[in-house]
């Protein structure tokens, strides 16, 4: 077997032509190195540009005082006591972020994987359920908001009118913060056509003779769901979930468009966006960055919670991963 | 020595801080130009509505006529987060004069200097801005003695009333004290069992423009201490106002009946608000809802007032919570000189702000636009002049946090109104608390 080059082992070839061989090698090897970085080059650029460059700009300027105006000032940890000491507003954003990546990652996982089962399982009308589920996801999400908001509006909406002839006091929905974040997830539950495309895939992807072994084993439609379906379905209900996780903890329009419908206030060039409403129930951390960064231009602060929502992001990101790796490498 | 990979790190450091810094410089403008030499400048304003952008557009032609060395280039419906935006990242087509429809950025623009100081153009050009412009509308565009805006029209607040809901409900005048507010609030308000179906008026800090800081204005209440520090918990005014608004609340059905009928509103500037559509008797608004009013022909008749005032400060009857737009010229204009031209122009000549403020049904901003006779003889529009003198009439004070202490302020305030606060006192001190730490960190 031939010594690998890239191990870095040096052919062991006495004598005089030794030094001669070494430079060949080293050309060799810068040459390999250019070719992998001229490879890797557009990725390089990108990340660098995109990601490296913007998470160094965050983490230098959440020790800066900085208006976006004058010269930034170091002003040592006092951007990060800022925010987790004295801004009210900070514990509500973070807790509504987490409670919406906990139950709308949750609820969309579960919904998805329902749906998917529902529409591979029909036997007539395929085509036109997997249509009226999958529309819903190409409404834009303002749109959506605007229309569940007038739906589930408590005085005037439809949704009310209904639950009342049935004899139902129905909720305040987004002028409740009780129910303002369910009423988020609902519309979110709503939008489940991306998902429900992917479980789809992934369920008519399992192989037919497992499910006829398990059914000559006498196994019933649970048994088979949990020993048969969901071990091949695992991979794509964990692919959901982490990048559900990572968008959930960007979550910004929809609560902001149905806060603002909901308070009844217009929006006008004099007027400055509060998230939030009712009473905080919908402010999100990533509202809550860019009111602190464009509306009030506390940089320094803005990307503290920036660096919080990334530190957060990572660490679910990788604990999922690393489930992921135990859990196939259990079934491996 | 260490080895090229340990060496390199400091060099990279260097780099990366030197980068970074570098995208931090702010750009720089000058009031070195000849204001007599051809110029084309940027004016982004708020107004998007047709017959406001006609107005607005017929002032800068009024200005070019008098100046034909100056261009204008109007750019409307622009949000104070994008004039924010725009001046902090800089370029060649940021504007050059900018204006803003609330007062409550003004310390912001002050302070962080993104609004040149007009001062020095207001010395070069002998205007004695104390005698041009009302004191109160002065005072809510400068912060820490830089004068970085100028009124560009007020907004005056007051209360509309439906006079056929007063007629059947035998009152003959609007009320003048809280006592009476609360009093004529009960009788014109009509309950089917628990629901209210019309409330005399709505106290609900949510609605439309009933912001706490606007109410709060009739009782004359001061924000900060002569340190700049949060006095809300130790202004007794402070407690009596939230004592009147609940109630007034309860005269009504209370907090979360008066909230249910709020929620069944339509859009504030709808035919389906609640004043139009006859589920409020008596609304807190500005002078713009007149002229929307005459427009929209409601089915009742209605009138305007001064919105009462505490009954032990009876004597200060006719104020009103007053705000404006105001106008300022970019940091990073190269063209301040012009800038100032066209500015001085919409702000401070009397006919142009006459003309302005009956075009467009706003408070002029200056003395002797105030009392000019050319003004809107409308009965509606002169009340909201009486309170726009009115020498009790109060503005926010500007802050350098820009309007996150009247945020703060009203949040409270919403918790206070829903009886979820606890402790009046505990809160209050807490807030006080929170706008002082908000201060800071927008200092420091």
């Amino acid at each position: 077997m031939a010594p690998s080059l890239s191990s870095g082992t040096r052919p062991e070839t006495p004598g005089p032509t030794a030094p001669a061989s070494d430079a060949r090698l080293r050309r060799k090897r810068r040459r390999d190195r250019l070719r992998t970085i001229g490879f890797l080059s557009p990725w390089l650029v990108g990340f660098s540009v995109f990601f490296g460059y913007p998470l160094a700009a965050t983490v230098y300027f959440s020790f800066m005082h900085y208006n976006q105006i004058k010269q930034p000032e170091f002003v040592g940890l006092r951007n990060w006591s800022y925010v987790f000491t004295q801004m009210p507003l900070f514990g509500p954003a973070l807790w509504n972020t987490l409670w919406l990546v906990v139950v709308m990652v949750a609820l969309r996982v579960v919904f998805g994987v329902g749906i998917g089962l529902l529409v591979t399982k029909l036997k007539s009308g395929v085509g036109f359920f997997r249509t009226a589920f999958y529309v819903p996801y190409l409404a834009p999400p303002v749109a959506a908001t605007v229309a569940f908001v007038f739906l589930l509006n408590p005085a005037t909406g439809p949704v009310n009118e209904i639950l009342s002839a049935v004899g139902i006091d129905g909720p305040n929905w987004f002028n409740d913060p009780a129910w303002a974040k369910p009423s988020l997830v609902m519309l979110s539950l709503w939008g489940i056509g991306d998902l429900m495309v992917i479980f789809m895939a992934a369920l008519l992807d399992v192989p037919k003779e497992q499910y006829e072994a398990a059914e000559l084993d006498g196994a019933g439609a649970l048994t088979k769901f949990r020993f048969v379906t969901w071990p091949n379905i695992t991979p794509i209900v964990m692919f959901a979930v982490v990048t559900g996780v990572v968008q959930t903890m960007q979550y910004y329009t929809q609560a902001l468009v149905a806060g603002k419908l909901a308070s009844g206030v217009t929006i006008g060039p004099g007027t400055v966006i509060q998230p939030g409403y009712p009473d905080h129930s919908t402010i999100t951390v990533p509202q809550l960055v860019y009111q602190l960064g464009f509306q009030n231009f506390n940089t320094g602060a803005a990307c503290v919670l920036s660096l919080v929502l990334f530190a957060i992001a990572m660490a679910v990101t990788m604990l999922l991963m690393r489930r992921r790796s135990g859990l196939l490498s259990a079934e491996d | 020595m260490p080895p090229p990979r340990l060496r390199a790190w400091p060099a990279v450091l260097l780099a990366t801080g030197l980068l970074l810094s570098g995208c931090a410089n702010p750009s720089v403008g000058s009031a070195d130009d000849d204001p007599d030499a051809p110029v084309t400048l940027r004016f982004w304003h708020g107004w998007s509505e047709p017959g406001e952008v006609k107005a607005i557009d017929k002032s800068v032609e009024r200005f070019e006529e008098l100046h034909p060395n100056i261009h204008v280039e109007t750019t409307g419906n622009v949000s104070d987060a994008t004039v924010n935006q725009a001046l902090r990242a800089g370029g060649d087509k940021a504007p050059d004069v900018v204006s803003s429809f609330t007062t409550n950025n003004v310390g912001q623009y002050c302070d962080s200097g993104m609004w040149a100081d007009l001062d020095p153009f207001l010395k070069k050009s002998g205007v004695d801005k104390k005698k041009v412009f009302p004191s109160t509308l002065l005072d809510y565009t400068r912060y820490e003695g830089t004068q970085c805006a100028l009124p560009l029209l007020a907004d005056a607040f007051g209360l509309y009333y439906n006079k056929d809901a007063f007629a059947k409900a035998g009152i003959d005048r609007p009320p003048r004290t809280m006592s009476e507010f609360a009093e004529d609030a009960a009788k014109l308000t009509e309950r089917d069992g628990d629901r209210v179906e019309r409330a005399g008026f709505m106290p609900n800090f949510r609605l439309y423009q009933n912001s706490p800081d606007r109410l709060f204005a009739q009782w004359g209440p001061r924000y900060f201490d002569q340190d700049g520090k949060a006095r809300l918990a130790e202004e007794p005014l402070t407690r009596q106002f939230y004592r009147t608004m609940k109630k007034l609340s309860d005269a009504q059905g209370g907090y979360a009946a008066l909230e249910r009928l709020r929620q069944s509103f339509g859009d504030e500037m709808s035919r389906q608000s609640g004043f139009m559509t006859g589920k409020l008797a008596m609304h807190l608004d500005g002078e713009w809802r007149g002229l929307m009013l005459q427009e929209d022909e409601p089915d009742f008749d209605w009138g305007v007032a001064p919105l009462p005032v505490p009954d032990d400060q009876a004597d200060t009857y006719g104020r009103g919570y007053l705000t404006g737009t105001v106008a300022g010229i970019a940091h990073s204009s190269t063209h301040q000189n012009a800038a100032w031209e066209l500015l001085r122009f919409l702000t401070t000549d009397t006919e142009q702000v006459v003309s302005f403020a009956n075009a467009i049904h706003n408070v002029p901003s200056t003395k002797a636009a105030l009392t000019s006779p050319e003004l809107d003889a409308d009965p509606a529009f002169r009340t909201f002049l009486r309170i726009a003198r009115n020498p009790h009439s109060q503005a926010l004070p500007p802050s350098t946090t820009g309007g996150m202490y009247v945020t703060a302020f009203q949040d409270f305030s919403y918790s206070v109104e829903a009886g979820k606060a606890g402790d009046l006192g505990a809160g209050l001190r807490e807030l006080d608390r929170q706008i002082d730490a908000d201060t800071l960190q927008a200092k420091n």
